[in-house]
């Protein structure tokens, strides 16, 4: 299953290889990393149909979470991935925005990685 | 006879006149004489059968008194009447004179000596007639002139009093606004204050979103360091080095391992102080309802309590509720209401337990009964809430502080500082009221919560 995280901290990138050390290494995930709203769409665009499920944080400079959102439901409504969004305001007014806009999924920062990790695991 | 009417009619002017009986009564004593010697001059006149020379002692008589009258300054103002009287005595006395030295003169002339005493006679009386109607109109001025005063004086105090009345107004009007400026000063003195909390509230709630980031990381890569450990460990089973190398490597792993154990569990205890923070921000995101107040406070009193208890057994404090039953459900915002309770409660048990240990190290625990006390009134559409403990009080410096967020007085790790910062931004921010502290050192603390009742 190939999930794409899309966060503004370059960090994320080796937690996420780190958390999931294992999985990757049984080939159940492949994670691909964009740092910013425009690049994980110029990343879909590369790839076409590939990525199946995408992690994304909403709070990011430039394009926020929730214009990518929009734009991935708007762009590819044939095969749809399915989008969990990640913030650390969890808020009603956030997470009501992010599940109208078609949002499958909303996490709250710290992320609970054995949740996330049983989550993941569902969807596959 | 002339000369009796004469003297008698000018002493008794003289009297009436400068009402010498009030005003002059030195003079008025002498004039009652004057007019008993006067009479009796007559008397003794008409008695001696009307001797010649006699007429003599009438000339010197009223000489002397016409003299008197005419220097003394006290009789200036009639001067004019008695001027009216000399043309009469000189003459008579010149007749007299004319009588002795030349008598045939006299006899010849007796007719035109008569006519002029006549008429000078008549003169006295025409003049003190002017005179007397003269004295009644200036009489009557002088009382026109006084009842104007009268008047005027009258209208005066009148004036007086209103001017009075106005200065009294004015004082009023005056402390009036003394007091406004005082009550303007205290609300502004309020205001900085509260806007002081609420900016730091503001700050904190910033500060607290600006840190969850970077130590979400610490936790997490700690947090996968000591897996990664775990399954190092297991990997260096695996290899076919020498026993005493594995051990020694196996004894660095554990050692990085606690260590990432450290981090994490500095790291978690950070993030509550993070969580505590940004609850400053969701004060004022919730939804009021409708709730039992005395329900409320109780719920959150006993929550408190036990658990303190359940931390030290020892622990023991009465619990006193004074509740108004006619409070019912007031609409406000019962978790983070509940949030407030529990705080000042949690602190006010905190007080009693410090000051039983502090009495006890001494050993003067004596008779010390520690008491948390809640009662609660409603009263003109506010409702009141105290919370008072009979504990360990505090001095000025530190009741100044204890809404700045991160103020504690309880040992590091005990208090995070933010319980009675975010309970004033709840009653101030969320519920519009006020939140006061009256406590006395060593004695007492109350805490005081007014919300206005919509």
């Amino acid at each position: 299953m190939k999930i794409l995280v899309v966060d503004d901290e370059e960090d994320v990138k080796s937690l996420f290889e780190q958390k999931f050390r294992k999985e990757i290494r049984n080939a159940q995930f492949e994670f691909s990393f964009a740092f910013s709203g425009e690049e994980a769409l110029t990343y879909l665009a590369d790839h076409p149909s590939e990525v199946v499920m995408i992690l994304s944080d909403i709070n990011m400079p430039g394009m926020s979470g929730i214009e990518l959102l929009k734009s991935i439901r708007k762009d590819y409504p044939a095969a749809p991935p399915q989008v969990m969004m990640i913030t650390a305001y969890g808020d009603s007014q956030n997470h009501n925005q992010a599940m109208q806009l078609g949002a499958d999924d909303f996490l709250t920062k710290p992320v609970n990685f054995i949740e996330l990790k049983e989550k993941l695991l569902k969807t596959l | 006879m002339d000369y009796f009417l004469v003297s008698f009619f000018l002493i008794q002017y003289v009297r009436s006149s400068l009402q010498t009986a009030t005003a002059l009564p030195h003079w008025d004593r002498l004039l009652i004489y004057a007019r008993y010697v006067t009479i009796a001059l007559i008397a003794t006149y008409y008695a001696t059968d009307t001797p010649e020379f006699f007429s003599w002692i009438w000339h010197a008589y009223l000489t002397l008194i016409v003299v008197i009258l005419y220097t003394k300054e006290e009789f200036a103002p009639i001067k004019s009447v008695v001027q009216s009287v000399i043309p009469f005595v000189v003459v008579s006395i010149l007749s007299d004179i004319i009588e002795l030295v030349a008598p045939k003169i006299h006899d010849s002339y007796d007719d035109w000596i008569s006519i002029a005493k006549l008429f000078t006679f008549l003169l006295c009386f025409v003049i003190w007639f002017y005179a007397q109607k003269q004295r009644k109109i200036l009489l009557k001025e002088r009382e026109d002139r006084l009842r104007e005063e009268m008047a005027s004086k009258a209208q005066k105090e009148s004036l007086e009093y209103l001017v009075a009345e106005r200065t009294h107004e004015l004082t009023l009007q005056k402390e009036e606004l003394q007091k406004a400026i005082e009550e303007l000063k205290a609300t502004q003195n309020q205001l900085v204050q509260s806007e002081k909390m609420a900016s730091l509230g503001e700050l904190t709630a910033g500060i607290a979103h600006e840190i969850q980031n970077p130590l979400n990381f610490v936790n997490n890569f700690s947090e996968v360091s000591v897996e990664l450990c775990q399954e190092l460990e297991e990997e260096v089973d695996k290899t076919e080095i020498p026993d005493a190398d594995k051990d020694y490597i196996k004894g660095i792993i554990a050692d990085l391992s606690q260590n990432q154990q450290k981090i994490t569990h500095h790291g978690k205890r950070a993030d509550s102080i993070v969580k505590g923070m940004l609850q400053h921000s969701r004060a004022s995101s919730g939804e009021k309802e409708a709730v039992e107040i005395n329900a409320l406070a109780d719920e959150y009193m006993r929550l408190a309590y036990h658990g303190l208890r359940a931390k030290d057994k020892e622990f023991n404090a009465a619990l006193v509720t004074d509740f108004d039953p006619t409070i019912g459900k007031v609409l406000v915002m019962p978790q983070d209401l509940g949030r407030v309770f529990l705080n000042l409660f949690t602190n006010a048990f905190y007080a009693v337990a410090e000051k039983k240990r502090k009495l006890a190290e001494t050993g003067n625990l004596n008779d010390y009964r520690p008491e948390v006390k809640i009662s609660t009134k409603k009263f003109a559409n506010k409702l009141y809430v105290r919370v008072s403990d009979n504990g360990t009080g505090m001095p000025d410096s530190v009741k100044a502080k204890i809404f700045q967020p991160f103020f504690t007085t309880k040992p590091t790790g005990q208090g995070t500082g933010l319980g009675l910062s975010m309970s004033y931004d709840i009653i101030t921010n969320a519920h519009g009221g006020t939140l006061d502290v009256d406590t006395v050192p060593g004695e007492r603390t109350e805490f005081k919560i007014t919300i206005p009742i919509i």
